[in-house]
């Protein structure tokens, strides 16, 4: 079975999963990376894979990205960095990533890669739906990864039905209308988005991000979806860390308890 | 005589259009180089976007032609082109600029135009649509500032909230443009991140949309963007070639030039100059790349010549990149030129061979700049003067007519001329 399925399956506790950016803040931290948030416990990584121009993403995910490509990042050492990566780790790891670098490595060529990695999952926000279905959806299933999309508070009814209809693993619940790493609360009006949706009764399981930072907001998207995704404030956290094993475990301790 | 008399007995003029506007397409079969109903030009174009932003462009998407085809935007439109922009921009012919080149030369006024450049026709037919959409707020990116310009002068005319995003470089280098959109009440916003020029305020502008996508609209300055925006533009830019029609038609006799000549960064003009003669196969299509430094140089913006297909903002395009997929910051004197992309039509243009693509360095641009103002006495942008610049690599007829779309006007860019001059006479 599908990583990705059975975590969803192997537990009724709040899945924690966690993005960095590949290369940051040190070329070679990835694999150190990986490492601490399993040995931390956490239940799924999402790796960033650094792009010039990410537009969904606010200032502390551009700015690691910014780091990372300075550092000397791309993907082809990426998928260098990752090789082995089931020695260290048997949770899922999905790799989110804007389209442009993917298309100069050449998409087929890139999917294969994944699959021969261990990747599970891909998180691509930049590839509408239509062109996914046209021109990708056969080589994704062919290499066994689960294309993850999201939805988020202005998606219509209909084309969330449509998108978890499309979807395998679980999808990405934006929590409101912005870019990543909004350090605002979450508002009644967010609440009640989580409200609607939950109550649409997807196939999918449903993981929240964007905004979510500490155990208070994990807690609560929690309270709406299988889970939360923390980014932006995890790559802050690291940023400033002198010791990334301990800071690590001390940041999921804080989520999980 | 009474002057009204007078006026009223002058025959009519180039400029005053005449009885049979607004000719009809020659076919009803699609153009193989519009937009098909995907949102692609060819291979090129499409709308890759996050889903945060898809409800937004598909909203666009859904309603932009019914709301252009309505009679009361077309009304509302036509009249404030010709009362508020002081459209038809004259076709005019430059005399002494055609006895240097031994041909016909015309130049597409758009530089009259009030605000000084041919962004007016687009930012003025997004607002007029950004109102019926019901939207409050708009949110522009702009790069030389005549788009930005063009943005907050329609928000004021309209009594709508404004916020244009300009990157930091571009800030300092065409600073009167930013005190003109402080006057007209724009909140002008630096874009601090990359290389802080106009792709890191398109950049901003997006993430600005995708914080507030219910009452704003977002007035995309280019033929850049996801599908509907580069049709959406060239459509509203039309005016240019329409106009082109019947102006050459009362002064040379014939609708088609033999030549076309525009700038092209993202490409905006060139589309608008373009547009009817997309399918008049006998009319050359030239689009003149900024090469800044020169084309073999690490400073330059002809991304037709460089680039390599990507996808930037929305669009799958020629783009300047990385073999790793990390856009390039471009380079020209011009801050209206150094995009590292260009809209989806011109890819497929080039791809097809109906167009031209030639490039204009710096130095020769600056230099078509003075010419023209020593010989026509018109100071034009620094983006037109590209187009200028290219008059020197074509080989034309004595019969020839060539028009150039001289596509604005080069007061804000004085302060560069003045430099480059001290330079040069050093």
């Amino acid at each position: 079975m599908n990583r990705i399925k059975s975590c969803f399956q192997q537990t009724d506790r709040p899945i924690l999963n966690i993005f960095f950016t590949a290369g940051f803040p040190r070329l070679e931290d990835t694999r150190r990376i990986i490492r601490s948030l399993d040995r931390a416990g956490v239940d799924m990584i999402e790796i960033g894979i650094p792009f010039s121009d990410p537009i969904a993403d606010g200032p502390t995910i551009q700015h690691s990205s910014k780091l990372a490509l300075d550092n000397g990042m791309s993907l082809k050492l990426l998928f260098e960095q990752l090789e082995g990566l089931r020695e260290d780790t048997g949770i899922p790891i999905l790799l989110m990533g804007y389209l442009n670098p993917v298309m100069q490595f050449g998409m087929d060529n890139f999917l294969e890669k994944c699959a021969e990695t261990g990747i599970d999952g891909l998180i691509l926000p930049d590839l509408p739906i239509s062109e996914y279905e046209k021109n990708y959806q056969q080589a994704f299933q062919k290499n066994g990864l689960s294309n993850i999309f999201l939805i988020s508070p202005t998606t219509a009814e209909n084309r969330i039905r449509k998108i978890d209809a499309l979807s395998e693993g679980f999808i990405y619940m934006v929590s409101s209308s912005s870019t990543t790493g909004k350090t605002s609360g979450l508002s009644a009006k967010q609440l009640a988005y989580f409200e609607r949706v939950n109550a649409m009764a997807l196939e999918n399981p449903r993981l929240i991000g964007f905004g979510i930072k500490d155990a208070e907001s994990f807690r609560q998207a929690s309270a709406y979806a299988r889970g939360a995704i923390i980014g932006s404030a995890f790559v802050k956290m690291l940023e400033g860390s002198l010791d990334l094993e301990g800071d690590i475990l001390g940041f999921v301790k804080s989520l999980k308890g | 005589m009474s002057k009204l008399a007078n006026e009223q007995m002058k025959p009519e003029t180039q400029n005053s259009k005449p009885e049979t506007q607004n000719p009809k397409p020659k076919t009803q079969n699609p153009s193989p180089f519009q937009v098909d109903e995907n949102g692609y030009y060819g291979n090129f174009g499409g709308a890759f976007i996050p889903e945060m932003l898809y409800p937004n462009v598909e909203e666009l998407r859904q309603r932009y032609l019914g709301i252009m085809a309505e009679p009361s935007f077309q009304q509302e439109f036509q009249q404030l082109l010709k009362d508020y922009v002081g459209r038809p921009s004259p076709l005019y012919f430059a005399k002494r600029l055609s006895e240097k080149y031994q041909t016909n030369i015309f130049l597409k006024r758009e530089d009259l135009n009030h605000t000084g450049a041919h962004k007016v026709n687009n930012t003025l037919g997004q607002i007029l649509l950004a109102k019926r959409l019901g939207k409050q707020k708009i949110i522009a990116e702009t790069g030389a500032g005549q788009h930005g310009v063009a943005t907050a002068t329609v928000c004021a005319l309209m009594g709508m909230e404004c916020i244009v995003y300009m990157g930091e470089v571009d800030i300092a280098r065409q600073r009167p443009n930013v005190e003109r959109m402080l006057m007209l009440g724009a909140q002008v916003i630096p874009a601090l991140t990359g290389s802080r020029t106009l792709k890191d305020a398109t950049n901003e502008a997006m993430r600005h949309w995708i914080n507030h996508p219910t009452d704003t609209h977002y007035i995309i300055g280019s033929v850049v963007g996801p599908h509907p925006y580069p049709d959406m533009v060239a459509r509203f830019q039309s005016v240019i070639s329409e106009e082109m029609r019947w102006q050459l038609k009362a002064q040379t006799g014939r609708e088609n030039p033999d030549y076309i000549l525009a700038c092209v960064g993202g490409g905006s003009n060139a589309a608008g100059a373009f547009y009817h003669y997309l399918d008049e196969e006998e009319v050359k299509l030239v689009a003149v790349e900024a090469a800044g430094h020169g084309v073999h140089t690490d400073k330059s913006a002809a991304t037709t010549f460089l680039g390599k297909v990507g996808i930037l903002h929305g669009s799958k395009t020629l783009l300047m990149q990385t073999a790793d997929g990390q856009v390039i910051e471009p380079h020209s004197i011009s801050a209206g030129l150094d995009y590292p992309g260009i809209g989806p039509i011109y890819a497929h243009l080039k791809e097809k061979g109906r167009a031209i693509f030639l490039s204009a360095t710096d130095a020769e641009s600056i230099e078509a700049g003075f010419l023209l103002a020593e010989m026509e006495g018109i100071i034009p942008a620094i983006e037109s003067a590209h187009a200028l610049a290219a008059l020197d690599q074509l080989d034309f007829q004595a019969s020839d007519v060539v028009v150039v779309n001289l596509s604005g006007r080069g007061d804000k860019d004085l302060q560069t001329y003045i430099e480059w001059k001290k330079k040069r006479n050093e």
